[in-house]
Parts: C-alpha cells; sequence; structure tokens
C-alpha cells in the first residue's frame, strides 16, 4: 500500500476542541473588524474607487522616496509610491486618487517627472485609471455577482445538503419574495447582500435545513476571514478580489460537502452512535483526503504567490487565505454546528411532507 | 463491466485525440509541417499576456443633442424666414430643449405648421410664452422616440469613425465594440504608445473654414467686446521647444463649409522640407470652395479644427480644382495623424476615455513566464506528492492531471476563448483541486479494501460513492465561475472560463477515464490493487 498520511485507525476528537476554534475564529474576525473601524471600512483599490496606477520598471536600483521626491517636484504630490514583485525587478507602482490629476495628462506628467530624476532610465510598463463614473459601475457589478453568487447557492445548498428539493423551493420563494419586497424601499445592493445571507440563514433555521445552515455559515466564515486579514495587511479590495472571493465560496462548499457527504451516510448505517461520535469519525474518515486535497492546493497556491509575479500577488495571497480557512471552516465552523442543531431528521416514507413544512 | 469496456476506452481515446489536435497548433510554430494538417486556431491570449492597450470610452451625448437642436433651429429659421416668418436667436437649453422667439405672435399658427412639418417625429413645442412687445418664445423639446434614435445614431457614427482611424492608424486585430450607456470599447494589441493612440480616437476633428473679420478689434475682442455675427478664436502657433503660441483671432461665425467634403487628406512637405496636411474635397466641395474663394478674394480665410484655428492665409486668387492644406509646423507624426481623422471624418460627439488599461509587451511576456514558471513548479511539487502517496495510483492521477490541461488548453483554442494572467492562475489551481476528484476515489477504494472487500468490489463501491460527492462539489466551483463570467471584466472572465472547463474536464478525466484504467487493471490475473493504491 502507499504512503499514508493519515493511519485509517486514526481518531482525533475533533468536536472536543470546537470550543477551541470557535475562540479562533472569532479572536481573527474580532481583531479583523476592530482594525477595519480603526481604517474607516475596507480600502477599495482602483477598480472600484477610481484612480491611476502605473507600475514602473527602473533599469537601476532607484530609492522609493528619491522617485517620491521627483514627483512632487513636478506637482504630484499625493502619489502613493511601493516597490512592486521582487526587489531585485527594480518596479514600482504608483497610485494616484482619480480627484487629483487629470487622467487625460497623467501620463506625460508622470514620464516627464521620472525623465528628471537623473541616472536611472524609466518605463511605464503598465497604466490603469479607472474613471469615477466606471468605478462605480465595477463596484456595483461586484456587488452583484456577490447577491446572485449567495441566492444560486443558497438555493443549490439547501436543496442539494438536504435532498429536499421541495423544501429548497420553499427556501428559494421565500427569498426571492424578502429580496423582492426590499428592493420595493429601494434598499442599497450592498444590505441586500447582507439581507439575502440574514434571509437565508433564517429560513434554513425555520425550515431546519442544519447541513445547509452548517455550510453557509462557513462560507460566510471565509470570506469574513479572507477580507478581514486582507484589511489587516493593507490590501485592497479589487475585482480580483472578488474573483477570489468566489473562488474561496466554491471550494469551501466543497471541503463541506464532502465532510457532510460522510456524516450523512454514517447515520444512516445500522449502528446507532452519539452525533458527536459520528461527526468526529466521519471527519477524521475524510482526514486523509482533507489533507491532501488542500495539500496540492496549497502548494500550487504558494508557488502562484511565490513565483507568478506582482500583478498576480494579491490575488494568490487571498487564494491561499481562503482555502486554509475553508479547510479549516469545515471541521471547526460548519461540523460543530451541525452537532449544535442536530443533523436535518431525514425523510422516511412516512413522515415525508409532514416534517418539511412543520 | 468488461463488455462495455473497449467503447469507453474508445471515447476517451477519441476526446484526448481531439484534445491534441485542438490543442497541438498553440505550441507549434506556424510553418511546421504538422501544423498545415491541424485547425489553424491557437490559444488567444489577453491583453494582459500580449501587452496593449485596452480603452473604455464614453461618447457625450449632450454634444450630439446640442449640435442636433442648433442644427434644427437654424433649418427651421431660414425655412421660416423664406415663408416671411421671422424668427430669432434659435439655440439650444440644457441640451434637450430648443428654444427660439417668433417676432410676429399672429404667425405663430403657420409657425406651428412649419415645425409639424418639418421635424414631427423630432421635435413637439412645449410652451409658448409672450414676452414684452408681444413677441412669443417657443420652447420645444426632443421627442423620447428621436433621442433613442439620435442616441443610436450617435454611437454607431462614432464606432465607425474611431474603426476607420484605427484601421488607417494599422493596428493588427484591433477590437472595437459598442457597449451598454453609450460606451465604446477600444482593444488595441501590441500599440505601445498609448497616448498617441488615444489623441487620434479623441479628436472630434470637426474641421470648418471660416472668414477672418478683419475690421473687429481684437483688443477689445480679447476683453469681451465682440462684434454681432462674431467670435472670438486663437490661431496656435507651434514654437521650438513644442509648447505653443496663442494669438487672438476674429472671425465671422457664419461657417462657409465643413471638413464632410473632404474626399482624402494626405502628408505633404513644402520646400522647407515641413510637412502639412494636403487635402482634396469630393465634387460639391470643390463647386463650395471655388465659391467661396471667388467671393472672398484678398480676405483671410481660417482653418478652423476643433476650434482651434491652424492657419488663416489670404485668398490670392479664386481656388478651383478642389484642393487646400493645412499648415502650421507640425511634426511628421502629427500631420501623419491629422491626415488620418481628417480622412476617417468627424466624430458626431466629443467622446471621453473613462477607463484605460494598458500593459506594455514586455510586462505582458514577464506575466506569461512567471505564470508558466509558477505552473510547472507547483505542478511538479503536485506530480511528485501524489506519485509518493498512491504510486502507481499516483501516475494514473498524474496521467488525469496532464489531460485536464491539454483539454482546458484544448478548449481555450477550439472555442476562441481568451487566455489572460489570472485564466494561467486558474489553471495553475486547478492543477491543485483537480485531483481532489481522484483523491476522493482513491482514498474510498483503500478504505473498501481496509474493510476487506474485493479488489473488484472495491472498485466499483469507490467509484460509485465518491461520484455523487465529485459532482456536487464541483457543481458549486461552476456556479461560481458562471456568476464570475457574467458580472467580470476582461481578465476575470479569463479565469472563469478556465476554471469552469478545468472543472468540467477533472470530472470527465476523474469519474470516466480512470475507471478505465481500474477496470483494464481488474481484467488482469489476480489484481493485487492494495499494493499499488
Amino acid at each position: 500500500m502507499g504512503l499514508q498520511i493519515v493511519r485509517p485507525d486514526t481518531h482525533i476528537n475533533f468536536m472536543e476542541k470546537r470550543k477551541l476554534g470557535l475562540i479562533l475564529s472569532l479572536l481573527i474576525i474580532f481583531i479583523g473588524l476592530v482594525s477595519l473601524i480603526f481604517k474607516g471600512g475596507l480600502h477599495y483599490g482602483i477598480d472600484f474607487a477610481g484612480g491611476i496606477n502605473i507600475q514602473v520598471k527602473s533599469s537601476q536600483e532607484v530609492d522609493v522616496k528619491k522617485i517620491k521626491s521627483s514627483l512632487k517636484e513636478s506637482g504630484l504630490s499625493e502619489v502613493r509610491v511601493q516597490r512592486f514583485g521582487m526587489d531585485t525587478h527594480n518596479e514600482f507602482l504608483l497610485r494616484i486618487p482619480a480627484t487629483k490629476v487629470n487622467p487625460e495628462t497623467v501620463r506625460g506628467q508622470v514620464e516627464k517627472a521620472l525623465d528628471k530624476s537623473k541616472g536611472s532610465n524609466f518605463k511605464i510598463q503598465r497604466l490603469e485609471m479607472v474613471g469615477p463614473k466606471v468605478g462605480s459601475d465595477l463596484k456595483n457589478k461586484a456587488l452583484k455577482a456577490l447577491f446572485y453568487a449567495v441566492l444560486l447557492i443558497s438555493i443549490y445548498i439547501s436543496g442539494r445538503f438536504e435532498q429536499k428539493w421541495g423544501t429548497a423551493a420553499i427556501m428559494a420563494i421565500g427569498l426571492l419574495g424578502g429580496l423582492y419586497v426590499l428592493q420595493l424601499f429601494s434598499v442599497p445592493l450592498s444590505y441586500l447582500i447582507l439581507a439575502a445571507l440574514l434571509i437565508t440563514l433564517g429560513l434554513c433555521w425555520y425550515l431546519r435545513l442544519n447541513y445547509a445552515l452548517g455550510a453557509i455559515v462557513a462560507l460566510i466564515h471565509d470570506v469574513l476571514v479572507t477580507l478581514v486579514i486582507f484589511s489587516l495587511l493593507n490590501k485592497d479590495i479589487d475585482l480580483t478580489t472578488i474573483a477570489a472571493l468566489l473562488t474561496i465560496i466554491g471550494y469551501s462548499l466543497n471541503d463541506t460537502i464532502v465532510i457532510f457527504d460522510r456524516i450523512r451516510e454514517n447515520l444512516r448505517s445500522k449502528v446507532s452512535r452519539p452525533l458527536m461520535q459520528i461527526i468526529n469519525v466521519s471527519i477524521n474518515q475524510t482526514l486523509s483526503r482533507t489533507i491532501l486535497t488542500s495539500g496540492t492546493s496549497m502548494l500550487v497556491v504558494l508557488s502562484l504567490y511565490i513565483l507568478g509575479g506582482g500583478v498576480i500577488h494579491d490575488f494568490a495571497l487571498a487564494l491561499l487565505i481562503g482555502i486554509i480557512s475553508g479547510t479549516y471552516s469545515s471541521i471547526f465552523v460548519a461540523s460543530p454546528l451541525l452537532l449544535g442543531v442536530g443533523p436535518t431528521p431525514e425523510k422516511t416514507k412516512e413522515t415525508n411532507e409532514a416534517v418539511n413544512v412543520s | 463491466m468488461t463488455g462495455n469496456i473497449k467503447w469507453r476506452a474508445l471515447i476517451a481515446v477519441v476526446v484526448i485525440g481531439l484534445g491534441l489536435f485542438y490543442a497541438l497548433p498553440s505550441f507549434l510554430p506556424d510553418d511546421s509541417f504538422v501544423q498545415s494538417f491541424l485547425p489553424n486556431k491557437k490559444v488567444n491570449l489577453g491583453l494582459d499576456l500580449k501587452g496593449g492597450i485596452n480603452l473604455t470610452l464614453g461618447v457625450e451625448m449632450e454634444k450630439a443633442f446640442e449640435n442636433s437642436l442648433d442644427r434644427m433651429g437654424e433649418e427651421l429659421r431660414s425655412e421660416a424666414r423664406e415663408k416671411k416668418i421671422f424668427v430669432l436667436r434659435p439655440h439650444s437649453v440644457g441640451h434637450k430643449r430648443l428654444q427660439f422667439i417668433l417676432l410676429d405672435p399672429s404667425k405663430s399658427n403657420q409657425l406651428d405648421d412649419l415645425v409639424k412639418r418639418l421635424y414631427n417625429k423630432e421635435l413637439r413645442v412645449d410652451k409658448k410664452e409672450t414676452l414684452e412687445r408681444g413677441k412669443l418664445q417657443y420652447t420645444l423639446s426632443m421627442t423620447p422616440q428621436y433621442i433613442t434614435k439620435l442616441k443610436e445614431m450617435t454611437l454607431d457614427q462614432a464606432l465607425k469613425v474611431i474603426r476607420n482611424r484605427i484601421n488607417q492608424f494599422g493596428v493588427t486585430q484591433p477590437d472595437i465594440r459598442k457597449l451598454q450607456n453609450n460606451r465604446i470599447q477600444v482593444q488595441l494589441p501590441g500599440l505601445q504608445d498609448a497616448q498617441r493612440a488615444i489623441d487620434l480616437i479623441q479628436k472630434t476633428a470637426h474641421l470648418e473654414f471660416q472668414l477672418v473679420d478683419e475690421e473687429a478689434d481684437i483688443q477689445r475682442a480679447v476683453k469681451g467686446i465682440i462684434p454681432p455675427g462674431d467670435e472670438l478664436a486663437y490661431l496656435y502657433k507651434k514654437r521650438a521647444d513644442g509648447s505653443y503660441n496663442k494669438k487672438p483671432i476674429v472671425l465671422k461665425q457664419k461657417v462657409l463649409m465643413t471638413g464632410e467634403h473632404i474626399s482624402d487628406a494626405s502628408v505633404a512637405f513644402n520646400n522647407y522640407n515641413q510637412p502639412y496636411v494636403a487635402m482634396s474635397f469630393d465634387r460639391r466641395g470643390s463647386k463650395i470652395f471655388e465659391r467661396i474663394t471667388e467671393d472672398n478674394v484678398h480676405k483671410r480665410l481660417a482653418i478652423v479644427l476643433d476650434d482651434k484655428v491652424y492657419s488663416a492665409p489670404t485668398i490670392q486668387e479664386k481656388i478651383s480644382g478642389g484642393r487646400a492644406s493645412i499648415t502650421g509646423q507640425f511634426t511628421a507624426k502629427e500631420a501623419h495623424d491629422l491626415a488620418i481623422v481628417l480622412r476617417a471624418g468627424s466624430l458626431p460627439a466629443p467622446v471621453k476615455v473613462l477607463q484605460e488599461r494598458s500593459v506594455g509587451a514586455s510586462l505582458g511576456q514577464q506575466s506569461i513566464n512567471q505564470g508558466v514558471l509558477a505552473m510547472i513548479v507547483g505542478g511538479i511539487f503536485v506530480l511528485l506528492f501524489t506519485i509518493v502517496y498512491y504510486r502507481v495510483g499516483g501516475v494514473i492521477v498524474d496521467l488525469l492531471l496532464c489531460f485536464n490541461i491539454l483539454l482546458i488548453i484544448a478548449a481555450l483554442a477550439g472555442f476562441g476563448a481568451t487566455l489572460t494572467l489570472p485564466g494561467i492562475a486558474g489553471i495553475i489551481l486547478l492543477i491543485g483541486t483537480a485531483v481532489d476528484a481522484s483523491v476522493l476515489i482513491f482514498e474510498r477504494i483503500r478504505e473498501e479494501l481496509r474493510k476487506g472487500m474485493s479488489p473488484a468490489k472495491a472498485v466499483d463501491e469507490g467509484f460509485s460513492r465518491a461520484t455523487l460527492t465529485i459532482i456536487d462539489a464541483n457543481v458549486t466551483t461552476i456556479m461560481a465561475a458562471i456568476i464570475l463570467y457574467q458580472f467580470g471584466t476582461g481578465p476575470i472572465r479569463g479565469f472563469a472560463v478556465t476554471l469552469s472547463i478545468g472543472t468540467v474536464a477533472s470530472m470527465f478525466t476523474a469519474i470516466f477515464v480512470s475507471r478505465i484504467f481500474f477496470d483494464l487493471w481488474l481484467q488482469r490475473k489476480r489484481p493485487a490493487l492494495s499494493l499499488y493504491l
């Protein structure tokens, strides 16, 4: 037999440590939210806030301060200059707020300013200018993407996890109805997303879709952790971050589905055991798969993070955080929650609809 | 199971063969011998990898509305004059309304009829207000149908003009298309000089010929006292250092001729080897120009482009033959670009750059190199990891992984999808996550073997139990990818495309192709599966 990371008779009592997990998750999210409040919210990149990013490459080693001062001399004072990618590449990213310059002339202005800083030869490698109108459009699009992701995925998992598509239909109708009413009052999209989440959680609770409840809480956890760590690291939130978040949602669900499927299977077996034991056994049975899959996923994302270059850096970072959090949350968020609320009663022939609608 | 294994193997071979057929052209040089048997489609690289300029332009519709209202106002005035109805000061108000004053209120009904006859579809009389001495002030507004039509026409015209200019500029494979909200997207692969492209596109290129009012007092005009029927403009002269010298000049407001009659424009050089733009007019333009020059000999004719006076030469004699030139200390590049915009026609309304994303070709190549490096390093780790863990089973996983990548590239090339940097990231991510499907199956088989099941039974059980989980787990990823595709911009769409293609491919290989390997293995004598998985 091939190598085994996890011995078949492994039995780690994960559920015993669930309080530790809860404390850890809450701590990260709490620290993050506090720092968010101090920083005045998430920091949006130019995709959403509008503005200009210019990536320049210098032929020689230059000091960031020197670039800043020569930009200042040319009247570009509010430019954030930072090193980009590897130190040896002499690449820099200039970030210019949209309101401070005329976007139509800024290229020439920057070129002129950098020409003046003697001794090195600068080249503009990348320029991204997003006007305020396009910025707010893109923000709207991103919010819409998140909104539809929440909608679709809520409906899918409430049907899929519970194998009760009738209940999922009730869920969908409830969710869409609630959102329709809110829309009549022209609630902004960001609140609509929040409302969709709350309605989904409420409906899951009310309809006793407990597997779905666990999965949704876990993916909210993963998205929050990623956002919070991004904010702690002073990273900008832009379109690629949103793409990473949606990918993380997919990954997180994937991971939860595997464990929950095993729990359901073990519940069906004839030997009746306490739920806590069943959950523990299920996590242990899938543990080697969990480690293998998250291991290979992390390996490739780590290689992307280290070798993929500056442009893709933040994207890889978000994926890395998301994969770690997604793996963790299946075991320490979704499963304990299921333990707390109990599994959704399996439908038997006698109590088919009666249980569901109650 | 054994009966249909040949068929399943055949399907797998056909799919992989098709994969090779579509994927190979992206790796072979164009002129290789094998290439002549393969489809002529390579993976299309996005601008972030190829280098190039991506612009989102906004057409300023207000200006188009204003122009249209002013034109209709002028037309209405001259039509009315022929009927002895005197209309004063037609002008546009707030982009959507036309106002003018009717001197003799008794002709109000007649004027209404005229408006109806001329602009029944375009304009509607909103209100008539009585001013001092019985004058009537008319306010007209554009009908919603006309606004829609005008918007559409303006956008189409702008698109056509921009496309013309880009084509004449000589960019290979430009992509110019309409977007929502009066926007136009312009993608120029491989172009380096973004500023020049933007200048070329943005120039309204509205050319007008107007007479210079020699009697007007320029000093007083600069202070704002402009004789009626005149307007103040500036003559731009280029200095040696490239900056401009602005000289005020008073022009007669009446436009004698516009650039719409230009049939051709090209760069020429004078005796001092200085470039200028030579224009020729169409037949009607030639006639108009001949008449203008005949009527105004010894007067100065200003050539006004986008409200800047380029030159104001004195007309020496009647000019027939329909030729004129614009001089003004151009560089050869500027003259070249000016000739293009004159040939391609003027924009119906100004356009503004709302978004620009340009990437230099060197950075694009660097991104490709770094992405490929990350893919190879990550890939090798995964290959080693799976082989150490599953031995022969690992070899199967790795083979499947290679098929996956092959199928992704084939699908990208075959469907003409675009590979972007996030798309490469998507492939890298897939190398890590695609293993999951096989892992789920293998782990399950191992488990069943441990329970003492026979290899054949264990394989059967492993596949059937893991398949549903695999499909479900992947559906969520595909859902996320579809949403990303719907709402994402170019590079993100590339990510969504590779993610969904790769996920489907990984399900196919893990569930379908991998099963064939196992069944073939089981057909051998005494399959000792546990030793190899």
